[in-house]
Formats: structure tokens, sequence, C-alpha cells
């Protein structure tokens, strides 16, 4: 507030001095302010200037401007981008301007990687949201921003831990074992990977320091990205400093966090009625304890958090140095008790330029830290096993005072042997903690060169550190942890428990060059921008090994190295040329071949180009003079994308690895440590995916009705895999190389309304429909049809189950079951299943290929008011034809469960007293279910109370998210990434109130 | 002006021309890894591969317990060696059931298990992974790069490479006689993607292990002379009269001269019998084992894994039985079927003394239910003295697996010799009696030449071998493991038993080997 006050008095009186002693006598003086039709205040940096001559000034930071206008001229030009140009004639001395915010976004620029492009030049699958249409509420990771706004996005998130992630596919993934992430580029650094103690590597970003997001869907917009884009790219642009005067922004929300229900399992009652009816006698009833203990009530809260964020933006230096300062504080407990996450970020953006704006300068400073105390989740699926007849502490001091199972006829009394731990015990016994700091930096400077109009050079340097260290200690009373005690002689010398460190840290380096030419040729009506440029990128991650100790600090067992280090490089060399003929006919064209210290020599450089021509249609003659038709476009787009994460970074190298000091060999009696020679294929490759995207964008009456449709077809080959090899031919059975075709179709829907738009009121609609339909198209170095397939998805039950399959003709990730065959009354009946191969034996090869958990159809569906002051919203999504394996049903549905044949009771899922099983029954298709859902992400109010205080603007606003979930399904959620539904931590129901002020 | 521009631009590309000068970053090789050139480099650098080799066969992977596997595709615990090999020898027959539910795992002893089974894939990726390790170590223990190394004892690294070898036909021989006519590797096969060995036939097979293992021993350390835990000759002639008992089933052409020759060579090899039969399988049978010929070695905190007699232990303990009799903590799985306590005059081992049994219902409805069928307290992770093992969890167990003993040899010269080996009846007599003698505890169990039948054998094989990987190949031998003549509980899936069709008699090629080799051709009937 000072320094506004100090530029008020300072440079405004200056800057008219200045001006004013300029004027010459015959000239008139006009003066005025222009101001933004819809907040109201003064626009800086807006250009006037006198309509025929190449006199020019700019509006200063209160908007107010000030030109000479020669005797003559009557007109002037107010132009500035983002609004739509103006016209005014000046009569007197003073001219005043309203500028409206352009409704076409035709001249908007949009980051395509290496540089931006306008919007309308635009040929590959393309889709930017800006902070105005992101996701409203209290968010704490920044993909969350984006959910459900996108077509062909999907972002789930993994769980309701605070602070966890989400799983981000663009169209769906286009690997099988490689990974099937987007790549995220922040401010030009590509970001990656998480350090130990983080449990989401994007939840260091401060959703608020984000201006806007870039998703590029199809290859031949990422395909300069060549190396790291077959799963799309998002493109995230952090706030920047504004021109004009310095102003402040304080943000703060308090949410709330509900449990939105729990899983249902039996009560004390019913268990006590199924012992007495199913046990084996009095031994069994013995063991029915007389409390009526409900396990999840136990851990689960109503958790609080809050979110304060303060925020600075402005020119200062006489205008010479736009910057941006932000930090922010965020402090949220977890509803499963014990856990919290804290953030503390600092976010400082400078934007000055140097030599006459040749010179522009761009530096990104990100700083964040977080702290986390984790809950022990092992505590979720404890408490849905145990045994409800007992109470949650005894009188016994042991054990912490919790109720605990203690064995007989052992050294000092001991837990039962595998018994489950007390859930509350797995919450209040261990205290595991870490931080996390994490710094992403670049600078950016990019010259205009003076030899040749359009050509300008770029040089961009960034990194990304972070460093995640933590503790996790355990109560040496604790039940889980009391084996780890030390018996000398019979005689316990060292107490249980668990008292160790980690600690991880990644380094990332980037640097980046381009040259840019971009020019308009009006000799041939057309206009050319080329960029050529290279760029290098190192990955280094270590991680420190500490010794496995007590709670005491005594030491189980030691690390052989005292540090593990990977580390992997790219360089790229990358070109793009966009043409353009007569505003109509957008030819782009990139190639960009990269290296990879991931392959060998021969084979560690890939080729990936991409063309793509896009056709506006609008500006041919017979739309131009359209009323209707504002844009109309077509574009099409081939391109070729290269893939390397995800994978071993030495995957191609034939070497040795040392053991352990628990997998040593005795020989004589010493003990030696071994030495491994590692499965590698020496011929490693670059997996690459085509796409091709054929695509109308259209805007109708005036933009009220915009979208666009893609169709795409991508087939992604030499597939980076883990596939079965010829026994003896390798160091293990099974070998990443390249191997298998992967093949998606799918089509993307997106539309954007504006049903009614008045001074008042004014509704808008959102809507992206999405179908990806993946197919593995061949797998195997050898087609054998006795081979079912690559078993993925393992499951909690038995040892080394899994319940889905990699198989040629099938959705990746197809469930694997066999068919349950069900009683006259619809009952599942125990153990009895179709023949379907009808050979008299059911086995292995009764087990058939049932539905998949990747949804085909993806939908978003979006709105919001404004009335007067007031506006509302609210994001819904809508997922069809995904199902879920309930391996929750699976595994505690069952008697068994109740009357443990290891010695204790334990609770069952109510799914039991439908099915009545005995033992389990894992791989019965009764278990797959539909889980199509309609989820209400969001529903926000605010209310804009204007000024509110001299000069402090103040909004307010409320909103819930995760509002309700409309779905057949009968889990406790849903949304399932991978789609096997066991023990997820419950998303809560966030009901949050904020303040906004600008000042 | 246009100097500050060059400036500039020099920069500019001064860094971008650094950034492209790199390209020499790309070879980049993991800190804590070493290469082949600067492991090999003195006596110390083979003998931590060779340990590799043998521990192919009693570890999982290179991390204890658990966490990195050397073979994939199945639970890593369960992909260890004589997990697997237990698996497919003892539960597919009377001598055990589980209880537990890991994939394909009920197959097995309900005889309907098809060729995706991954404990059959297990056991097969595991020999393979041994012979392919071998092959590693006996490549680069070639004399030529022994000498090219200028390793200073290059006399211990010949050896060494003959004990590579015998490991390599080790387990050929556990893929002969389970799945009869697998792929074929050897040192000059290529490392890589894409290469299709050629499939062997069984009988063929049989012939290069003969070979191998009669190439080798000339050279091999005396009976008693290497290294405990490392394979001597007498470990040689202990793996060719194995396979010589079996060559009928193998090649159609018995080997029972053979058969008696070899174990004969074992039997005056200078081992005893163990005075006590309840001390074969303790933490401490490595200390004063004159009966062992060659062993798997664990110890409870320097060779972990999950598998090996950590279950033979632990897979062995649930139910009611008392955690401190077996010393470890019980995962509630193995049980015999009641043919086996049958086989016994008593279940309390008060007259025979390898009667090892927990008694609970001797009859078994249901086979998930760790209380119905015999519970078997063979493998206990106590010492001779009473103490418990290393670990003090609880979990991991210091037993050794004798993979040969002596008992084993006298048994198939025994046989051998009934069947018409030309071995002395009185010889085989008397190590009968020698058996029945340490059963005992007395010569009450001793028995006359007249009890000594064909059926006698068998029966006392499993009295003597139950639960060490025997069973399955002695039933093959004798025509009772898949046809009607002979039946256990659940055999075939029925409670009371019922024959499967002969093909049975040997195992499938695994899927996932077929589906990376076309060269190898499935076994008939499956």
């Amino acid at each position: 507030m000072i320094f506004k006050r100090l530029l008020k008095a300072i440079v405004l009186p200056v800057l008219l001095l200045v001006l004013g002693t300029a004027v010459n006598a015959q000239d008139k003086v006009v003066t005025g302010k222009v101001t933004d039709s819809k907040t109201g205040t003064g626009l800086p940096g807006v250009t006037i200037t006198v309509k025929g001559t190449k006199t020019a000034v700019q509006t200063n930071v209160e908007g107010v401007y000030t030109i000479k206008v020669p005797a003559g001229a009557t007109t002037l030009l107010v132009s500035s981008t983002g609004f739509a140009l103006q016209e005014m004639n000046v009569s007197g001395a003073t001219a005043n301007v309203i500028l409206v915010e352009s409704t076409s976004n035709l001249n908007e620029v949009v980051v395509v990687g290496y540089g931006t492009q306008r919007k309308r030049d635009l040929t590959g699958a393309v889709t930017s949201v800006g902070s105005k249409d992101f996701v409203k509420g209290a968010i704490q990771s920044p993909e969350q921003l984006i959910r459900g706004k996108v077509a062909g996005v999907q972002i789930t998130s993994n769980g309701g831990a605070p602070g966890s992630g989400s799983t981000i596919r663009i169209r769906g993934g286009a690997s099988l074992n490689a990974s099937n992430d987007p790549l995220i580029v922040i401010d030009g650094v590509p970001v990656d990977g998480g350090v130990s103690g983080s449990s989401n590597p994007l939840n260091m970003i401060n959703p608020n320091d984000i201006e806007n997001f870039t998703i590029l869907k199809d290859p031949s917009a990422a395909a300069i990205y060549g190396s790291r884009a077959s799963n799309g790219v998002i493109l995230i642009t952090t706030k920047k400093g504004s021109r004009g005067k310095v102003k402040y922004n304080f943000s703060s929300q308090f949410f709330g966090q509900t449990v939105p229900g729990t899983v249902n399992v039996l009560n004390a009652d019913q268990i006590k009625t199924i012992v007495g009816t199913k046990g084996v006698g009095a031994s069994d009833m013995a063991k029915i304890g007389t409390a009526n203990t409900n396990w999840q009530d136990e851990i689960y809260k109503t958790a609080l958090g809050q979110d304060l964020n303060l925020s600075a933006s402005g020119t200062v230096m006489n205008g010479k140095l736009p910057f941006r300062v932000s930090g922010g504080f965020l402090n949220q407990d977890g509803i499963l008790k014990t856990g919290n996450f804290k953030r503390q970020t600092l976010g400082i953006n400078l934007s000055p330029k140097f030599l006459k704006d040749k010179l522009k300068v761009d530096f990104n400073l990100k700083g964040a830290r977080t702290t986390n105390r984790f809950a022990d989740e092992g505590a979720i699926g404890s408490a849905i096993s145990f045994d409800p007849t007992q109470p949650v502490r005894v009188s016994s001091p042991r054990f912490g005072g919790f109720f605990t199972y203690i064995g007989t006829g052992q050294l000092g009394g001991p837990p039962t042997d595998l018994s489950p731990a007390n859930p509350v015990s797995l919450l209040e016994m261990t205290n595991n903690k870490s931080e996390v700091l994490r710094s992403i930096g670049n600078l950016q400077l990019d010259y205009t060169l003076p030899w040749i109009k359009g050509l300008h050079a770029n040089l961009n340097v960034g990194y990304d550190v972070q460093k995640g260290s933590g503790t996790t200690v355990t109560s040496d009373s604790a039940p889980s942890t009391y084996r780890r005690r030390n018996i000398v002689n019979n005689a316990v010398v060292n107490a249980g428990g668990v008292n160790n460190e980690y600690e991880q840290s990644r380094q990332n380096l980037l640097g980046d060059f381009y040259l840019n030419y971009a020019n308009d040729i009006a000799a041939i009506n057309s206009r050319v921008d080329f960029t050529a440029g290279t760029g290098y990128q190192d990955f280094l991650i270590k991680t420190k090994n500490f010794p496995d100790r007590r709670y005491d600090k005594s030491v189980i067992s030691t690390p052989v190295f005292a540090s593990s280090e990977g580390e992997y490089t790219l360089i790229s060399y990358y070109g793009r040329l966009i043409y353009t003929l007569a505003k109509k006919y957008v030819l782009t064209g990139t190639v960009r071949t990269d290296g990879s210290s991931k392959f060998a020599k021969d084979n560690r450089w890939g080729v990936f180009p991409s063309a793509a021509f896009a056709w506006r249609i609008n500006e041919e003659d017979f739309l131009r003079s359209s009323k209707v038709v504002n844009d109309l476009k077509l574009r099409v787009g081939y391109g070729v994308t290269g893939q390397q994460d995800g994978i071993d970074y030495y995957g191609y190298l034939s070497r040795y690895t040392a053991s352990n000091n628990q997998a040593n060999y005795q020989f004589g009696n010493t003990f030696y440590g071994l030495y491994r020679p590692t499965a590698y294929d020496p011929n490693l490759k670059w997996e690459t995916t085509t796409n091709v995207n054929a695509a109308v964008d259209f805007g109708i009456l005036n933009n009220r009705i915009s979208g666009s449709v893609d169709v795409f077809y991508r087939k992604t080959k030499d597939l980076l895999s883990v596939v079965p090899v010829a026994l003896g031919t390798n160091f293990s059975n099974q070998l990443l190389t390249n191997v298998g075709r992967i093949e998606s179709k799918g089509v993307e829907v997106t539309l954007n309304a504006t049903p009614f738009k008045s001074k008042k009121f004014q509704w808008d609609i959102g809507f992206n429909f999405t179908y990806v339909n993946p197919e593995i198209t061949k797998l195997l170095l050898n087609e054998d049809p006795t081979f079912k397939g690559v078993p993925v998805g393992g499951i909690s039950g038995g040892t080394g189950n899994t319940i889905q399959i990699h198989t040629v003709g099938y959705s990746p990730n197809s469930f694997f079951v066999r068919k349950q065959i069900y009683d006259a009354a619809g009952k599942p009946i125990e153990g009895l299943y179709e023949d379907l191969n009808r050979d008299g034996i059911i086995n292995e090869n009764d087990l058939y290929r049932y539905k998949s958990p990747n949804a085909p159809v993806f939908i978003g569906f979006n709105s919001s008011f404004i009335i007067g002051k007031w506006n509302a919203g609210f994001v819904s999504r809508i997922n069809l034809g995904n199902y879920n394996y309930s391996n929750f049903n699976s595994s505690n549905g069952v008697q068994r469960q109740i009357l443990n044949p290891l010695g204790w009771l334990g609770n069952a899922s109510t799914d039991y007293l439908n099915t009545g099983f005995v033992n389990n029954q894992y791989f019965s298709d009764y278990y797959v279910q539909n889980a199509s859902f309609l989820k209400m992400d969001n529903i926000n109010i605010g209310y804009d109370a204007g000024e509110v205080f001299k000069g402090a603007r103040v909004r307010i606003t409320a909103n819930v998210q995760n509002v309700f979930t409309i779905t057949n399904y009968k889990g406790l959620d849903p949304e399932v990434g991978g789609g096997i539904d066991n023990r997820i931590y419950p998303r809560p129901r966030i009901i949050a109130l904020g303040v906004n002020v600008d000042f | 002006m246009i100097k500050v521009s060059i400036k500039i631009m020099g920069g500019l590309l001064a860094v971008a021309m650094l950034a492209s000068s790199c390209n020499k970053k790309l070879d980049r090789f993991p800190a804590n890894d070493i290469t082949a050139a600067n492991l090999y480099t003195s006596e110390a650098g083979y003998k931590q591969v060779l340990g590799k080799v043998y521990a192919s066969l009693a570890l999982t992977g290179n991390s204890g317990p658990a966490g990195s596997g050397d073979v994939a595709r199945i639970d890593e615990g369960t992909s260890d060696f004589i997990r697997l090999l237990y698996c497919l020898q003892e539960l597919s027959t009377d001598e055990a059931v589980v209880a537990w539910n890991d994939p394909g795992i009920q197959d097995l002893h309900n005889m309907n298990w098809g060729s995706s089974n991954p404990i059959l894939d297990g056991l097969y990726s595991r020999c393979f992974y041994a012979i392919t390790i071998s092959n590693e170590f006996i490549r680069e223990s070639a004399d030529d790069k022994v000498a090219a190394r200028a390793i200073a004892n290059a006399a211990s690294i010949k050896q060494m490479r003959l004990e590579a070898r015998f490991i390599r036909a080790f387990a050929y021989s556990v893929l002969m006689d389970v799945y009869g006519n697998p792929g074929f590797v050897d040192e000059n096969t290529p490392i890589g993607a894409g290469i299709r060995p050629a499939q062997i036939t069984r009988a063929a097979l049989f012939t290069y292990i003969e070979t191998e293992l009669k190439a080798i021993e000339p050279d091999m350390p005396a009976p008693r002379g290497n290294e405990y835990g490392r394979a001597d000759k007498a470990a040689v002639w202990s793996l060719l009269s194995r396979i010589y008992l079996n060559a009928q089933v193998y090649t159609g052409t018995a080997k029972w001269t053979e058969a008696v020759t070899y174990s004969k060579k074992v039997i005056d090899g200078g081992y005893a019998l163990l005075s006590d039969y309840r001390q074969l399988m303790l933490a401490d049978n490595n200390v004063g084992n004159t009966e062992a010929i060659w062993t798997l070695n664990y110890d409870g905190l320097k060779s972990q894994n999950y598998g090996g007699t950590t279950f033979l232990v632990n897979a062995s303990v649930g139910g009611d039985m008392d955690r401190t009799v077996s010393g470890l903590t019980g995962w509630g799985g193995l049980r015999a079927t009641k043919n086996l306590p049958l086989l016994f005059p008593d279940f309390t081992g008060a007259i025979d003394k390898r009667s090892q049994f927990f008694q609970q219902a001797l009859e078994i409805t249901n086979v998930s239910e760790f209380k119905e069928g015999y519970a078997v307290t063979k493998y206990r992770n106590r010492t001779k003295a009473g103490g418990f093992g290393v670990d003090p969890s609880r979990t991991f167990a210091d037993i050794d697996f004798p993979v040969f003993r002596l008992a084993e040899q006298q048994l198939i010269y025994i046989e051998a010799t009934l069947r018409g080996g030309g071995g002395d009846a009185t010889s085989a007599l008397t190590y009968a009696n020698l058996i029945r003698t340490r059963a005992y505890g007395n010569a009450t169990g001793a028995i006359t030449t007249a009890g000594l039948t064909l059926d006698f054998v068998l029966d006392e094989r499993a009295r003597e071998l139950y639960w060490e990987g025997f069973r399955r190949t002695d039933l093959v031998r004798f025509n009772r493991f898949t046809d009607g003549s002979y039946l256990w509980p659940f055999k075939g899936g029925v409670k009371n038993g019922t024959g499967v069709a002969s093909f049975r008699n040997i195992y499938p090629i695994p899927a996932a080997e077929l589906g990376s080799n076309p060269n190898i051709k499935q076994n008939t009937g499956y």
C-alpha cells in the first residue's frame, strides 16, 4: 500500500511534467483515461495512435494518456491486445474511452512449445484453459484446476489423502509398459517425477500462481517435444508481472473435509450370529469379544484446512521491470487421523525488456517446501477387517494400551503371528514425517536480431531440483513391528519398532536455444514462421541408503552402498515451419531428432516428423461476410512421436549388480556378496507413436456457440514392453524390449455456448465428450494362439494373483476371470464356473476376458451463471462403460474372513450376506461390476462485493467439492484408477469458504 | 548497437554450442553397477558370480528377502527353486495339499493344470535362470579369457567352471524330469532379444546331461573335498545315479546297472547316516552333517527369501499348532493327505521317528481348511541344542536343504538292484536296514530279503524322503501317478480321488515359452 501511494505521489506528476514540456504550440494536447469495460479500472499499456500518423503513446499505470494531436487530425486509434480496436474522434482536450474485451479470440496467442502461435493459425489439437475457466474451490494440486474441462483429458485423483496426486491420461495413453503420463512443462521447464516423501510432484506448485494450461493432444501439435510427447504435453504458464501500477491480491480459503461414506462391513451383532451358526463349536464362540466397535469411525475424522495466498504484481523501476511475487501457505489435515500436509510456496517472475525492447527477459523462480505427516494407510484395510466385537483400548498398558492379539508360549508374549494390527494403533503409534523442498527456475532471453526483420534468438536455461527426506518412526511397543526386536540367548536385547530415515533428490537441468523467424511476406500474400533449435536435458536422481533400525536406533541391517544414483540425458535438434497463405491456408511442418542415453549408440537417435494443414474456411469469400459463421476451420494432421520415459535408464547395457546383505550365499563358513548379470536388450530403441487427427473448429452467432470436433487414430509400434523372452536367452524370463502394437481410435467433441447474455445476466455452458477405444494389436515376438497374454493387475488375496491381462485384440488391462454360475434365485454358487472350452476340466483355460477398467466414453459438463454481482457454477463429469473389480468384496466378503483359519475372528464385507461364500472366489466375474458414474465435482457460488474499502475490491466465494455421485456401482466410490477397488483412501467432501481481495 | 548484438548473439551461440557438444554425455553407466571387464579381474570377482550361480537355486533375487527378483511373472517368494519344485513334485501327489489360493496352486493337486499355470512357468523359468547364469559364468571363465585377464589363481577358476557346468546339468535334469522336452541353450547361445533356441528331446537331453557330468567328473574335487555348499565328485555321481534310476522314463531304455554303479560310488564316498533322523532338517544342520552330499544353504539373516526352507517350515505351520515347535511364525498352508501318515506304524513317531506329524483331522473335506489333514513337522528351525534360529523375527529359516543325501543314494542302490541292475542283494538289504534302524532307533524295524520288494521301496522312499521333492518322479516311475491304480484324497479334484489322463506324467511347456519361441512344440496331450 505504501508503494502504491508512492507511485501516485511521485511518478504521475513527473510523467505529466515531462510530457507537458514537450508539446509544440501548434499541436493540441489531448488527455484521457482508458478503462476496462468489465472492471472499470484503468488499463495500462494501451497504445493510442493518431490515425494517419506515426505518433503514438501508451497509457500509464493508471490508464491515463496524454498525446499531442497535430492540427487537422481528428481520430485516435486505441488498441490493446485482447481488446477490440476502437476509433474515437477528438474534439476537446479530454477523451476517455472504454475498451471491450474482444469476443473473438482470433488474435489470441497460444503457447505451443518453443514459442507461441496465433490461435487462428493452429493446425493441431490444442486446448488452452485460462485462469478464468479454472475449476474453483479449495484446489491443492494444479491438475485439479482443469479436471473435467478438456475433451480427451482424464484426471483421476489417486485418493483422498492430503496432498495426494492424480493420474493424468490424454486420449487414454499410448503405451503398455513405458509411461502413459503426459509431459508437463512449467514455464518452459519440463518437470517430472517426485522424490521420496512427496506424494505428488505437482503439488509443489501453488495452483494460485498458474495463469494458463495449454494441452497439446496430438503429435502434430506435440511433435516439437518429439521424444517425450507420445502421451501429450501439458504446458503450464504461471502468472507474470502485469503492466501498470503494483496491485496486490490476497486470497484465503477455509475448508472442511468430511468423510463421504465408509465401506459396508458387518457389525458386532451380525458377527456374533455368524460365529454362532457357522463357527466350529465353543472354541470359536470363545473368541467373541464384548465390545461393539465401528473401526472405520475410529480412524476417520472431519478435517479442516486453510489456504492463504498473497501476491503483488506490477511494474517498477520506471516501468522497466514488470514483476510478480507471490507467497502461499496451505495447511490441511487428512480425514484419516494423524495425516497432515503443509505447503509454503514462493513465486517470483521478472520480465524486463532491454535494448529498446529488443532483448526480452523472462525470469521465473518458484520455490516450495512441503511437510507431510503420512497417516499409515494400512489402518484403512485393517479397520474393515478387524473384529468389531473387540475394543479399541484395553486396561493393559502393553502395546500402548491398544487391544492386540497376544501369542502364547513365546518369549515376552508378542502379538500373535500374522494377526492384524489394531487399526487405531497403526495410526497413533507411527509417526512418518517428510519434508520436501523443490525449486523450479528458468531464465529465458529472447533477442530480436537487428539485421533481419522478424528474426529473434531465444535461449532458455532452467532447472528443477528437489529433495525429499523424512523419517518413519514406529513405537517399540506397537504390535505391527513388535517382532523386530532383537533376541540374544533367549533374552530381549532390543525392543522392536522402527526408526528409519530416507532421503532422495532429483536434479533436472535444461538448456534450450532456438532461432525464430516470423514475417509477413506481402508479395506472395504469405506469412512464414520458422523455428530451429537445439536442447539439452539431464536428469539425475540420487537416493541415500540408510540402515534399517529399531525404535532405539539399534541397527538391523545396513545397506551395501551409501547411495544410489541414476542419470539420463536427452539431446534434441528441432525445426518447425508454419506457412500461412492468404490467411486461409496454414501448413505446419516439424521435425525433431532426439538422442537418449537410454539406448545404445546405434539406436540412440530417433527422428520424429509431423505435418499438419488447416483451412480457415471462414476467410473464404463465401463465408467472410456471413453473419452466422464467425469461425470455421478444418484441420488435418499427422505426426510421429517417440517414447523413452518410464523405462529403465540402462536397459541396453550389459552389467552386473551387487546383492544386498540379506542375499549373500554361504560357501564353507563364509558368506559372499553376489554379483548378478542384469537382463538387457542391446538393441533397445525408441517406441514410436503415429497419430492422424482430423478436426473441425467452429464459432457461430458471434461466437456465442463455438467448439470443435476431433477424430483421431493413433498407433504405437515397437512398444517398449516387458514381454516373455525365449528362456535361456537373457538373464530373466522377461525383458524390456521393442515389441507389440497398440492402436486407439477416438472422437472428441468440445462445445461452448452462451445461451443468454446481457449486461446483468450471463449463462455459459461447456461440454466435452471423448470416446477412445484402445486395443492391443500385437504383443509378442511370436504370436502363439495358446499364449493368453501378459497378466497384470495384482490383487490383494493369495500370493501373486492378478486379475487383468494384456491380450491381442482386447483393450489393455481387460479383466481375466471365470464365468460365475448362479442359482435360480440369482445367487452365485460358490466355486461353480462355466467350462468355457468344454473340455470337462475347469482350469485356467476357462478364464475369459470380461470388460475393462477404461471408460470408452467420458464427458465433462460445466456451466456458470452471472447475475449482477453474483456468480455460480458447477463442474460435473460422467464416465460410461468403465468396470471395476471389487477386490474388497472378493477378499473380504467371505466367511473365511470372519472365522479366520489362522486363529482369530475378523470382519467381512456385507457382500458376504449376498453370496454366503465360505472361501474366496477371487476370479469370479461376479466381482466385476459396471462402475459408470456421474460425479458432481464442484458447485460454487461467488459474490462480488465491489470496492468495500477504498481501493480494495472484495469477492466472497463458497463451494462444495465432491458433491455427489450417481452410480449403480456397489462400492464406496466408482472412480478407481486401474479398476481394482481395494481399500482406497476415501475422497473427502470439501466445503470451502473463500475471500479474495484486490488492492 | 551492432556490437552489443554480436556479443549477445555470440553468447547465445556459445551456450547453444556447449549444449550440442554434449553428445558424449549420452553414454551413461549406473553408479553402483559394474561391467564384466571390471568384475572379472580377480579370483574374488569370479567367486562372487559363482556364488550367484549356486544362489540361483537357493535365493530368489538380489535383494533379500525380496525386492529384486531373478525371474518375473510370478510372486518373488514363490519363484524360489525349492518352493516351486515342492509344489510340482509334492502338491500333485498324495504327500501334500495346500490351503492357499495362490495362482494355479490348487490345480496341481487337482491334476487339472494347463500350460499357463504360473507355478509351472515359474520352475521352468527358474531352472533356465540357473542355466543362463551358469552359461554366463562358463563363457567368462573360458581359459582364453582367464588368461587374457591374467587372473592369479587360474586353477581355482577352472574348478569353478566345472561347478557351473554341474549346476547347469542339474537344472537341466529337473527340466528333463518335469517338462521332458525344453528348449536348449549353452554358453554359445547369445544374450539378447528375439533369439530362438531349438528344442531338445527328453532322450537327447538325457545324453547331454550324462555326457556333461562324465566330462567334468574326473576333475571335480573328491567327495567332501570342496568347500561346504559347493559340489564335488559325489554330487556328480549322485546326479548320475538319479537320472539313471529314471532313465527308462526319460529315454525308454533302462540304466539300472549304471544307477547301481554310481550310487555305490557315493555310498563308498565316506558318508554316514546321521544318527537321529529328526536332526536332518534343523537350523544347524550344516554343522557336523555326515549325510549331506550337496546342500542349498540358508541363513535367517544373511540368505533370506520367502522360498526354500523358510517356505517349508512356515507353510507347514498354522491352525492350533504351537509355533515354538517349528520355531517360525507359520503361514498355514501345507498338510499331508491321509495316505502319508498311514504309511507309518503310528502317527506320533514313537515307533518310526520319521513319522513327524501334528495331528488334526486326518480326513480332508475342505482343502482350504488348514486344520484338515495332518500337518508335517519334519522341517523345524530349531537347533539340535533346542535353541531358535538366528532371525529374531522368526520369519526366515537357517535350515540347509539337502539336494542329495546318503539315504537317497542307498535307496537308489536298493531299487536298481531289485530291478536287475546287478547290485549286491546283501548290500541292498544292509542299506535298507541301516535306514530302518536309524528310523526306529533300534533293530525292530529291520526287514528281511522277502520284505525288500519294489512296493516296499516305493513306500520306504515316501517314509524317508517325503516332502523333499521326489514323490511325483517316484510315482511316475512306478506308474502310479496318473492312472486309477493308486488314489489319494482329491487326486484329480475328486474327494476320493480319481485317475487322470496319462499325458499328465509330464507337465506342459509353459505357454509363455511357446509364445516367445516358435521352435518349441507343446508336449503331447496339452
